[in-house]
């Protein structure tokens, strides 16, 4: 059975050729943190069975590990300037529309594993691991694409793994950014943040009234959003704080909905904030707008007809 | 209730105001934060150590960078500009509502770094966004192009937004799920990325809604400065033909 752990060990594999490379130029504040970040990955597994043993100096070596991450990238200027000079040094000879076939058959691959999944046995043993089968079928569409990728371009493997580790670099640091802030969230859940936050907005709204809390709800992510320049950051406090204990437990909501639709309104804050400079602020620096608000500006209305529309939503399709 | 962990959301917010390295600023904010709930040392070491290796999915998004990486040596982006640029003879409402839909599915099938600011919207949209205006006859001046641009911009970043959250294997969605699985709930990613859909549907209609009244106020305008210049048509042929070379 194909489980989730190779998909993990797959990306430690790439991250620590990532990593040898840059060592091999000499980029040690790089090398470093894709080596620290592929442990993660190759032990990840590791980890997680010694928590459940009741051995705990593998995860606190992990958690050393995390803010080794946080030096390292306030230190080091991890992120390089993609040049499109280096990317076309050599001039491969032109493939044409074919081009797109690969990058498609990334998701549609995903897709069609996800669909197919439940017929794929070996016996009485299903071939993919079902727990997690969105992940194991992202990952064996990424083998699938990169064959398809290489026999179109006639490339090899070293060749494609120099682009992924080019593009990589150029991501740089704020390729983990997700990931730690989904870890922030597990650590506020652990240190009851979201307790406190519940508590204040308990004290501050009616928790009787679904109403209430709903639109506690929509506001915070939204605030927090426009705060931290990131729906993710807000999802996880709002989510422990408001979301979960008043909305799904005690007035019943569906979760599935309340994420999705509450992530969502989230992105409405981040259409409204400078904080999310990538983009909003980079963007009127590069059509060399006078205003440096000018992006926000055009997205204003939009941003609040669609923070009604999803509060609406919410209340209509969370409470069936 | 101890109050005290909050200071970690106050960290979060001081960092992001002041511009720190947002690692850096998220680490110190999960360290303060469980320092200031009593935790021990060893006990906060471990709870990070976890909960970092069991968010490890978010980053599954790597394996497909050695893919794209070697399609775009390849010209994989100026294939695909010279594809969307092979639709002439547009209106400025027309162009960007087709940008917007494309952006939308693009997203929606994970393709979310196809386009972008710097990819797409500075090489590609906006200059043929003010060329469809002018072609169109509506006034143009400085603060007009500007406008148009700036709305460019804010399409792309619609069309991302509220396209990448259908896509199964995208991070938020596998954050929505992490979330409810800690908390006992189980939920197949598919369920979750389906609810998008009504909000992504929503965001479509709202903001095409606006292209077109912005193009409608653009040509009143126009008009009326026509009328009091005495009827001289525009001039539409030169910014356009300057366009059609770039890739």
């Amino acid at each position: 059975m194909i489980q989730v752990e190779y998909v993990y060990w797959l990306v430690g594999a790439f991250l620590l050729v990532a990593a040898g490379m840059n060592a091999r130029e000499r980029h040690w504040p790089k090398a470093a943190f894709w080596l620290v970040l592929s442990s993660a990955f190759l032990l990840g597994d590791l980890v997680q069975l010694a928590t459940a043993e009741g051995l705990r100096w593998p995860a606190q070596a992990m958690g050393l590990g995390v803010i080794a991450l946080g030096v390292l990238a306030a230190r080091g200027s991890l992120q390089t300037r993609a040049s499109s000079e280096e990317r076309h040094r050599e001039t491969p000879a032109p493939v044409g529309n074919r081009l797109f076939a690969p990058a498609l058959a990334i998701p549609l691959a995903t897709l069609a594993l996800v669909l197919v999944a439940p017929y794929l046995r070996w016996g009485d043993t299903p071939l993919l691991d079902g727990s997690h089968l969105t992940l194991v079928s992202l990952g064996l569409a990424c083998v699938i694409a990169l064959a398809y990728a290489q026999r179109t371009t006639r490339s090899n493997l070293s060749q494609s793994l120099a682009q992924g580790r080019r593009l990589l670099d150029t991501v740089g640091c704020v390729a983990l950014l997700p990931m730690l802030l989904a870890t922030l969230g597990s650590v506020f859940a652990a240190t009851g943040v979201g307790d406190a936050i519940a508590a204040i907005v308990g004290a501050v709204i009616p928790t009787d009234s679904r109403i209430a809390c709903l639109a506690a709800f929509a506001l915070g992510m939204v605030l927090f959003t426009v705060i931290m320049g990131n729906a993710f950051a807000a999802f996880p406090v709002m989510m422990a704080g408001i979301g979960l204990p008043l909305l799904v437990l005690q007035h019943g909501a569906q979760p599935a909905v309340l994420g999705a639709i509450g992530m969502l309104t989230g992105y409405c804050g981040t259409l409204l904030t400078p904080m999310a400079a990538n983009f909003n602020i980079v963007p009127a620096v590069l059509l060399e707008l006078r205003d440096q608000y000018g992006v926000i500006r055009a997205q204003v209305p939009t941003a609040l007809a669609l923070l009604a529309v999803n509060f609406l939503l919410m209340g209509w399709l969370a409470f069936r | 209730m101890n109050y005290w962990p909050l200071l970690g959301v106050a960290v979060v917010v001081a960092g992001f105001v002041l511009k720190r390295n947002p690692l850096l600023v998220v680490v110190m904010a999960g360290l303060v934060s469980g320092l200031a709930a009593g935790m021990g040392v060893g006990d906060l070491l471990a709870l990070i150590g976890n909960s970092f290796v069991s968010n490890r999915a978010l980053l599954l998004f790597v394996l497909t960078l050695p893919v794209i990486g070697l399609l775009e040596h390849h010209g994989l982006r100026e294939r695909a500009q010279d594809w969307i640029a092979g639709f002439r003879s547009m209106t400025l409402a027309r162009l960007l509502i087709s940008y917007l839909g494309l952006r939308q599915l693009l997203s929606m099938f994970g393709l979310i770094d196809l386009a972008g600011h710097a990819q797409t919207v500075r090489p590609l949209l906006a200059p043929m966004s003010e060329a469809a205006a002018a072609k169109d006859g509506e006034a143009r001046d400085e603060t007009t192009d500007e406008r148009i641009r700036a709305l460019a911009a804010a399409t792309d970043n619609v069309g991302r937004f509220f396209g990448e959250d259908v896509f199964l294997a995208f991070g938020a969605v596998l954050l929505i799920q992490g979330f409810y699985e800690r908390q006992g709930i189980h939920l197949e990613p598919l369920a979750i990325a389906l609810w998008a859909l009504p909000t992504a549907i929503a965001a479509f209609v709202i903001h095409a809604v606006r292209i077109v009244w912005f193009q409608r106020t653009l040509r009143r305008s126009s008009a009326r400065e026509r009328t009091r210049r005495g009827g001289t048509p525009p001039d539409p042929g030169a910014p356009e033909r300057s366009q059609e070379g770039t890739p």
